[in-house]
């Protein structure tokens, strides 16, 4: 019966890769940063830690945007957005456990004092009512989930009840995502405009630049992207998942047969928008900046490209996208930082037109090659049987 | 009239866009158990008919009721289907990705809510009735395959295979001969008329000798309404049909309609 589905649990060669890059990323990595001498060519910086941790977090974006593109047929190029706003709910906690370090040395956030936020909140003392749950770190650490979750399942419960589709959703998404832009850019709106939140000094108590505090920022990151990846490959495992892509594929099919697939499509918005946030929530902590750039079109547009880069509809395209993308971006913006643009859309045409399967589509694009020419040669040795091309097409319905 | 009840009616049903009276003042009466041909020229309303049964657009004015008791103009398609009503799409409409039984598999009947879709395991039954459907439809050689490689005719007969998993009461079947070899055409035929009895099955059709093959009783539709009901030959000898048909030209009649 396995054989029948085409989706079953995980394998036992992809448990096998899996484990390995886990026991890399999550314990090798971090052991070489933190017990190999800085002289030692084996040593990895507390910087470069950094920039994977970055890395990751971004992966954690890309399934987020592949769960819904790659396997529902839902191009979202607004998923910066919830990658942000779980960045900035959680950004909130840290600028409030600043303390008195800001520069100007108050209790509030530098940007509050700045803006005078005492004259417009002085009930509060000049703190927003709805930053104070933001002290504790278990209500942030909700908000990291819930605020994408609603804000998704607001957005896309208006979307699938009037049945908006294909580009359209696409760029109704993107619209989304440019109001809410323009809209934490306004000083007013309480977020700290177009600065963001920055500067931020502790997490949990520890230091958040000290090196021991950015290791375990990247291994969280790692531990969610492992934790995300096997929930996103449970799901697509599921009968679920199989009409999550029978929805991409057939959606009228799918309607016709029972299923409202507006529910279906409203929860995998959900279950994306959270993974996005959780993403951004680690984000933020290790790059140490959170502003509404973050979230404008251009970012979730180039969580799309990583996407295609990689291989969308598959589970591993996605992440093996977002890291070689971005590694390839950190060098770039330093080799030739005026061409990197150029390079990044060259790459996007250069996937669409003749890798369609992305990076990891590639081997099973090469067996197909492969096959097509050897056949092709049988058929030039045997003049008797008609050309391969013709027979195949013959076949085609 | 036996004392059979109706499956559907369609009362006074009038739909336009944007002006057009593609449907205008249709009656349409179904008995349970019934297979019904529905034939017409191109533009006669047939498939918007299909659309106002499940719930694709609702008629502008008129009655459609599922059983005398189900009024199917207040539900959406998802919800039409769960009555048990299943319909075929003019083209064939499969999941080119998933192989032939997983597409069998995900139009079994049962819960369709999320939640079931999440954590429901396939049973040992729900397994044999697939293995059943498929072999109805001729296609148990081919259960893993993906059906994106299925030949045309093969995809019909899946996607009959997909309605049949669902044990509808109503089966709508849009043009299940289109495109299909005389031979593939024969087969389906046989297929339709071994389910009838068992379900109530509407079939909208063009080749003439798929419908002399299946047909007990024709309607044929002309300008949204029905221009006349009766059998197959009754059909093919009435005046206004032949006129409709073949308009102002008297010659070449039998070329279309044999």
């Amino acid at each position: 019966m396995t054989e029948m589905i085409s989706s079953p649990a995980i394998s036992r060669r992809e448990a096998l890769v899996i484990a390995l890059l886990a026991l890399i990323g999550l314990v090798v990595l971090p052991c070489l940063n933190a017990f190999v001498p800085s002289t030692s060519p084996l040593h990895v910086s507390n910087f470069a830690i950094t920039v994977y941790g970055k890395y990751l977090c971004y992966a954690v974006l890309a399934i987020g945007v592949n769960l819904l593109w790659g396997y529902t047929g839902l191009l979202s190029l607004g998923q910066a957005l919830f990658f942000s706003l779980g960045g900035y709910a959680l950004g909130m906690h840290l600028m409030l456990k600043i303390g008195k370090l800001g520069q100007y040395q108050s209790d509030l956030p530098d940007f509050m004092v700045f803006l005078e936020f005492p004259k417009r909140f002085p009930e509060t003392g000049g703190l927003p009512p709805h930053w104070i749950p933001f002290h504790s770190f278990w209500f942030s650490a909700a908000a990291v989930i819930w605020v994408p979750a609603l804000l998704a399942l607001v957005f896309g419960w208006l979307a699938f009840r009037s049945r908006i589709k294909g580009v359209y959703f696409s760029i109704l998404s993107q619209a989304l995502t440019y109001a809410a832009t323009l809209l934490f850019f306004r000083n007013d709106f309480t977020f700290g405009g177009n600065n963001g939140l920055t500067d931020f000094k502790f997490i949990l108590g520890a230091d958040i630049n000290a090196p021991s505090t950015k290791r375990w920022l990247y291994i969280a990151s790692g531990v969610l992207l492992l934790a995300v990846y096997l929930g996103c490959r449970w799901l697509t495992s599921t009968k679920f998942g199989l009409i999550q892509r029978a929805i991409r594929d057939s959606e009228n099919r799918v309607l016709f047969s029972g299923y409202a697939t507006g529910r279906f499509k409203l929860f995998v918005f959900v279950v994306s928008a959270v993974i996005c946030g959780l993403g951004g929530a680690l984000y933020v902590p290790q790059v140490g900046i959170i502003n509404p750039s973050e979230m404008a079109p251009d970012k979730s547009l180039e969580a799309v490209v990583w996407c295609a880069v990689g291989g969308r509809g598959s589970m591993l395209g996605p992440v093996v996208g977002a890291i070689a993308v971005n590694a390839m971006k950190s060098y770039a913006t330093h080799a030739f930082p005026e061409q990197w643009l150029y390079l990044l859309g060259g790459m996007f045409i250069l996937v669409t037109l003749f890798m369609p399967g992305g990076i990891v589509g590639v081997p099973a694009q090469w067996r197909a090659a492969r096959a097509r020419w050897t056949r092709k040669g049988e058929a030039a040795g045997d003049k008797g049987t008609a050309p391969a091309v013709l027979e195949s097409a013959t076949k085609e319905p | 009239m036996s004392q059979k009840s109706f499956i559907l009616t369609l009362e006074g049903v009038t739909k336009a866009f944007d002006g057009f009276k593609a449907i205008n003042e249709l009656n349409f009466y179904m008995d349970e158990g019934e297979l019904r041909v529905v034939i017409g020229p191109n533009g006669a309303g047939k498939s918007t008919m299909l659309d106002l049964i499940t719930g694709r657009t609702r008629p502008d004015v008129g009655k459609v009721e599922f059983e005398q008791k189900t009024d199917l103009t207040a539900l959406n398609e998802s919800q039409i289907n769960q009555l048990g009503i299943g319909r075929k799409f003019q083209t064939p409409s499969v999941y080119i990705d998933h192989s032939v039984f997983e597409n069998i598999w995900l139009s079994l009947e049962g819960p369709r809510t999320v939640w079931s879709t999440l954590f429901s395991r396939m049973t040992g039954a729900q397994k044999d009735r697939i293995h059943e459907v498929l072999k109805t439809v001729g296609l148990q050689d081919r259960a893993t395959v993906k059906a994106g490689s299925l030949s045309h005719g093969q995809k019909q007969w899946l996607e009959i295979g997909m309605l049949l998993a669902q044990n509808p009461k109503l089966l709508l079947v849009d043009e299940p001969a289109a495109g299909m070899s005389d031979e593939e055409t024969a087969r389906t035929g046989e297929l339709l008329m071994s389910l009838a009895g068992q379900h109530s099955i509407i079939v909208i059709e063009h080749d003439m000798t798929f419908v002399r093959q299946i047909a007990r009783k024709v309607t044929v539709l002309h300008q949204g309404t029905v221009l006349c009901e009766g059998t197959v030959d009754e059909v093919q000898n009435d005046p206004r049909v032949i006129e409709v048909y073949l308009g102002r030209k008297k010659k070449g009649h039998q070329a279309c309609l044999n």
